[in-house]
């Protein structure tokens, strides 16, 4: 669906980069963010249809920064959104889920992937 | 007390050894010759109290008649059957001692073997407790992902894109040629970082380490530290191996001037007169002596090896985080190499009630359980005087428990990362292990 947004938060700027050029081609607008501390107030600002958030950021964890958003900060409480974590142990999942998360990936993922999560989180057919 | 086949073998031999009578020994324990020489050849078991006074009168531990040193061999056999998984043949224990007795050669290799598998399964849970815990790994380990995401991702999308634009495939190509060296710095960093800690793995990682490696070349004796004149610190630790660093070599002059300390405090001799008439019971020594209980405590930590009526002791100092300072170990009861330890050790306990000698017995976690007594105090000092911080440093003394003490045992661990008890009220985090 041409012309939505996915504001993707991650520290990484290649993955940042490659996820933005696979989504881009794919028709999504891709806002990138790179720091986890003024993270609420660019997703307020935003107002992105799916959230991308790496679980290990500057300035605060991915986890903290959905606990906060899924208590109404941000003014977005039910965004979808889809962690990304360089850790796939279940404890990372498992935190994730608790803090509200609606999709996980773990690194390292394949780009198909990523794009079937994003389609899916926004009502679209994934695949 | 278990009783080796052996038994009245050791009697014999120890009989022998004094150059006693079969006669006059059997006069002195109030048995008949002919009962002593069936004893003697293995025809006849021996009782409890019999054996105690058979052990008084020949002057030994009667767990030394009893168990011999082939204690150990029959503990590792012992162990070696409790580690036979589901399913596998089971062992005949019952007929142990014949097996020992009739194949002494294979006993003792299948007990080394067993022994040498314990060292491994060790080694492999330091290395599980380091993967957990090791700031360096966790950030390698991260890198590595991050890395290898770029490379898998940049990669799919030069093969899968058809029409990609040449300024993206450039930015790509780079990406892959940036990703790839990142890759490979870390790679090294982290075999060169495992190669250090492989070689410490073998050798020594802390400055504590080094310390206690040094003691344990030395019994944990030092007798230079005896008599009026003690030996200088420094000329004590010359060109010790095991004293690589400068900062193991800071810690073992520190324990050497405390061990001086505390050697003027309790000299040698009232110390093994005290032992002799109270048995290794610290507070009683302590009374009997004057020594404040730490200093009996470390005391008894270090005394020479082969005092007779003294058993194995283990020792635990902490700080007043509960960090370890000082671990000298005892056979069966497992002292954690890194992180915290088991928070239900009588060390902790002793720690929050200072000044408050406390005694309990414990069950150690493990394939074979063992029990052991343990005797627990914190010391408060004030270096600084009355405006300095207050410290606090607890200290446990660990002794195998005396056969004839009946006394509920505390069921405690290693650590919890190595620990098998699940259902633990003192957990911490979750074991690597299974129950047991």
């Amino acid at each position: 669906m041409a012309g939505k947004h996915v504001l993707l938060i991650e520290d990484e700027p290649h993955i940042a980069e490659a996820i933005r050029f696979i989504l881009s081609r794919a028709g999504w607008q891709v806002t990138l963010h790179n720091d986890g501390q003024d993270a609420i107030g660019v997703i307020a600002s935003a107002q992105p249809d799916v959230l991308i958030l790496d679980l290990m950021l500057p300035g605060r964890s991915g986890l903290e920064i959905l606990a906060d958003l899924r208590s109404g900060n941000g003014g977005q409480k039910a965004l979808p959104v889809l962690m990304l974590t360089a850790r796939g142990q279940l404890r990372d999942r498992e935190a994730a889920e608790r803090a509200g998360a609606s999709a996980f990936l773990a690194k390292p993922f394949a780009n198909a992937d990523v794009l079937a999560a994003v389609r899916t989180l926004a009502g679209e057919e994934a695949g | 007390m278990p009783r080796s086949a052996l038994t009245g073998t050791r009697i014999r031999e120890r009989r022998t050894a004094l150059r006693m009578k079969q006669a006059d020994l059997a006069r002195d324990v109030g048995i008949s010759p002919a009962y002593l020489n069936l004893i003697e050849h293995n025809r006849r078991r021996v009782g409890d109290a019999l054996l105690e006074h058979l052990a008084q009168v020949l002057g030994v531990d009667p767990v030394a008649l009893a168990e011999g040193a082939e204690g150990v061999l029959f503990d590792g056999l012992r162990e070696a059957a409790a580690a036979a998984a589901m399913g596998e043949a089971e062992p005949e224990l019952e007929r142990i001692e014949e097996f020992v007795g009739r194949f002494p050669g294979w006993a003792a290799l299948l007990a080394g073997r067993q022994a040498r598998i314990g060292q491994l399964e060790r080694v492999v849970e330091s290395y599980a407790e380091r993967m957990a815990q090791d700031p360096f790994l966790l950030t390698s380990l991260h890198e590595v992902l991050s890395a290898v995401t770029s490379l898998r991702s940049t990669a799919a999308i030069l093969t899968d894109t058809d029409d990609i634009e040449p300024v993206w495939r450039t930015r790509f190509l780079t990406t892959i040629r940036e990703e790839s060296l990142r890759l490979s710095d870390t790679a090294e960093a982290l075999v060169g970082y495992l190669d250090t800690q492989e070689e410490a793995e073998t050798g020594l990682s802390s400055p504590l380490e080094e310390v206690e490696a040094w003691l344990a070349a030395r019994n944990w004796h030092l007798p230079e530290l005896e008599g009026p004149r003690p030996a200088d610190g420094e000329r004590l630790i010359a060109g010790v191996a095991e004293l690589a660093s400068s900062a193991g070599r800071r810690l073992a002059l520190m324990h050497i001037a405390q061990a001086a300390q505390d050697a003027r405090a309790l000299p040698m001799e009232p110390l093994l007169a005290a032992l002799a008439a109270e048995g290794p019971e610290p507070a009683r020594i302590a009374a009997r002596t004057g020594a404040p209980i730490p200093v009996v405590f470390r005391r008894m930590a270090t005394l020479p090896p082969g005092i007779e009526g003294m058993p194995p002791v283990g020792l635990v100092v902490c700080d007043g985080s509960g960090t370890l300072t000082l671990r000298r170990p005892i056979a069966g009861f497992v002292l954690p190499r890194f992180g915290a330890a088991c928070p239900l050790w009588p060390l902790y306990e002793a720690l929050g009630r200072p000044m408050q000698p406390i005694r309990a017995v414990v069950d150690m976690a493990g394939r074979l359980p063992q029990r052991f007594l343990t005797y627990g105090f914190c010391q408060p000092s004030q270096p600084g005087g009355f405006d300095g911080p207050l410290l606090m440093q607890a200290m446990m003394l660990i002794l195998p428990v005396p056969r004839d003490m009946a006394q509920e045992a505390r069921p405690v661990g290693s650590s919890c990362r190595i620990c098998p008890r699940a259902a633990c009220p003192g957990r911490r985090e979750p074991s690597i292990l299974t129950e047991a």
